[in-house]
């Protein structure tokens, strides 16, 4: 069996509650990741789903390692980060890399994208690569050369994306982490992103991490889904099998809110209501996070975690009483 | 046939910036019968917000109407006093923003702002329209009206939120409702309840509803009539299911053609539109979507082509529309041969 690019094992990120105006919440801590073990195989795509405060994001940096993870471990290409020395740290981080949500904000307005794109190279000591480099780059996301010398501010939200994944591909890496890549754009220039991010994947035998709360755009590209709520994975397996047999409660009715543009469809589909509201992260609820929400809980639901396995779909599902 | 809540004929905005001038909105017409769901879709810059706002009378500097008319009930609204707008605003028209937090005061009670709007406009007394406000949260579905009616806006959910703006927008029974991105904030599961509540006001006041969003999936579902903006212009007007079936015009087609879909089989490349819109400072000369239309010829180049009806009805911007059939059609462009 080939090595996985990333593994995450039993990741557990607390973050202590931020004081309230009238001192602090003593010591209340966030549960913003609690117990996620994932893996992406070379050239696999895999998406991270979940609405906010599900702890998508969170997943995604510690993966990076640009958060300390309060518990388990991140192997990239089979090396723990936490057991690695400083300098093969250094080089382990050049082969997963991320592009950001914000195509306006992720950009130094005060660089020239020959510099933006060439300053990951330039902080591995690889910086004088960069005149060969930087053309090449700007060729693979679709810019031209002649684009090198100008500023942030003169390209559109999507082109600015094109710069963010040239900038993440500059040190060759085995793995993007890609944060809600095409969520800041327009429709008509998600999918040229969408498209490119396909086609480099083929060209460069590149594997993904792609997180979103967008089940369409994760239908077009994912091979393999993680369904968050609450800081755990509820579901996980082919997406092929998870959009068309969802075994979770919950990624049923993320399924059937997505709203599709089909009138005929529309008007006669059936929506899951979700009932109350996400539960607090500094208290989740005991036994199943979901239980709160959802309409087939029981008492064992309250007092004893549904494990993430296999309960007949192919794929596992945390749940005591599954679709 | 009654005559329209609303109707916009040719109607221009402008912002004079220091670059020159933006022609954000280009000669809109359009109009929306009582108790109908007319949806305004475009991307960022097509003027579709813009467009709402000149019908609120809230176009910011240094924007202006330029042109054109807008009617209400056959009252025309450009030229009103502010004392006048600010009797129509909350009364006959109401608006609900995307960002709930925004548009209502974090420093008042919720059940508080809601009872204002109803004495600011109606005859109720303070008692009554306290009364009326926990009323109209029970109807936007917020459980324990009583409790959420004393809490401030921050005490809410995203969710909560909008559905309280709801219940303000409601208030006083107006005619028009206009809604602008009014999920786009909100994740998947809570937007298909506050759409639910949405339209559950909307009939419960019998208004008509102009729907204001760049997201095609919430117009298949809630609209009765569409329009597509591009570029400040109205580019496609017809039936939700006219439209999505067999959209007429190019960009309509690539735009439907782009959209990734919940149903798609693995791996399904999505056909692109090549290109960016143009820019609103110096649009082109005849169609804005000229530069990225897969059908253009030289005729398109020379001058903006009429929104003109086509047989079945509906209206349609395009000078080859007749030649042209109307399925959805993008250009599957490779990913590297996209050009700035």
């Amino acid at each position: 069996m080939t090595t996985p690019v990333l593994e995450l094992d039993d990741i557990v990120m607390h973050f202590p509650a931020r004081a309230g105006a009238f001192g602090n919440r003593g010591d209340a801590v966030v549960h913003a990741v609690d117990g996620v073990s994932l893996a992406v195989q070379p050239n696999e795509t895999v998406a991270l789903v979940g609405e906010s405060g599900c702890g998508k994001s969170t997943t995604a940096r510690v993966a990076l390692r640009l958060l300390e993870p309060t518990a388990g471990t991140v192997r990239i290409d089979g090396q723990d980060l936490a057991q690695v020395s400083r300098r093969d740290l250094k080089q382990l981080r050049q082969r997963a890399q991320i592009v950001f949500q914000d195509p306006f904000a992720s950009l130094d307005p005060r660089m020239r994208v020959s510099s933006i794109v060439a300053e990951p190279l330039r902080a591995q000591g690889q910086g004088s690569e960069a005149r060969t480099r930087v053309p090449e780059l700007l060729g693979l996301v679709g810019l031209s050369a002649e684009h090198a010398g100008r500023y942030p501010h003169e390209f559109s939200g999507g082109q600015r994306q094109r710069i963010g994944i040239a900038r993440a591909l500059a040190l060759a890496p085995d793995l993007l982490v890609l944060d809600e890549p095409v969520s800041a754009l327009d429709v008509s220039i998600r999918a040229q992103v969408l498209n490119l991010l396909t086609g480099l994947q083929d060209q460069l035998s590149l594997a993904y991490l792609f997180i979103s709360h967008d089940l369409a755009v994760v239908r077009h590209i994912a091979n393999r889904v993680a369904v968050m709520y609450l800081g755990k994975i509820v579901e996980l397996g082919p997406a092929r099998d998870v959009y068309a047999g969802a075994g979770h409660p919950y990624t049923r009715a993320l399924l059937s809110a997505v709203p599709e543009p089909d009138p005929a469809r529309e008007r006669v589909r059936q929506r899951i209501v979700l009932r109350g509201d996400l539960p607090s992260a500094i208290d989740p609820p005991s036994g199943c996070r979901f239980r709160t929400r959802c309409w087939k809980a029981q008492d064992l639901c309250a007092q004893e975690e549904p494990a993430l396995v296999d309960r007949g779909h192919g794929h596992p599902v945390a749940c005591h009483f599954p679709e | 046939m009654s005559d329209p809540v609303l109707e916009l004929e040719e109607l221009a905005v402008e912002f004079s910036v220091d670059d020159g001038v933006v022609h954000a909105v280009n000669g809109v017409s359009v109009h929306v019968d009582p108790g109908e769901t007319l949806a305004i879709v475009g991307e960022s810059g097509s003027g579709k917000t813009v467009a709402a706002l000149a019908v609120m009378g809230l176009i910011p500097p240094p924007g202006r109407i330029v042109g054109g008319d807008v009617r209400l009930l056959g009252r025309a609204l450009v030229g009103l006093r502010e004392r006048e707008y600010r009797k129509l605003r909350g009364a006959d028209i109401a608006m609900i923003f995307q960002d709930p937090l925004s548009s209502l005061n974090p420093a008042f009670r919720v059940g508080d702002q809601i009872a204002e709007a109803l004495t600011v406009h109606g005859a109720l007394s303070k008692r009554a329209a306290r009364q009326r406000a926990t009323e109209l949260l029970d109807l936007v579905g917020i459980p324990q009206p009583e409790v959420r009616a004393r809490y401030f806006p921050h005490q809410l959910s995203g969710g909560m939120r909008q559905r309280a703006m709801i219940a303000m927008a409601i208030a006083n029974s107006p005619k028009l409702l206009i809604a602008d991105e009014p999920t786009t904030a909100l994740d998947v599961t809570v937007q298909a309840q506050v759409l639910e509540v949405l339209r559950a006001a909307q009939r419960e006041v019998d208004a008509a509803l102009l729907l204001i969003t760049h997201d095609l999936g919430i117009v298949a579902g809630t609209a009765d009539r569409v329009a597509v903006m591009y570029a400040g212009r109205i580019v496609e007007d017809a039936g939700v299911d006219e439209l999505f079936t067999t959209p007429r015009h190019p960009y309509t087609r690539a735009l439907l053609a782009s959209l990734p879909r919940v149903d798609a089989r693995e791996g399904e490349r999505l056909q692109v539109i090549p290109g960016v819109p143009p820019n609103p400072l110096a649009l082109p000369d005849g169609c804005a979507f000229a530069p990225r239309c897969a059908f253009v010829v030289d005729a398109c180049r020379d001058e903006v082509p009429a929104l003109r009806a086509i047989e079945d009805g509906r209206l349609v911007r395009c000078v080859r529309v007749e030649e042209l059939d109307g399925t959805p059609v993008g250009e599957d462009t490779p990913a590297v041969s996209w050009r700035a």
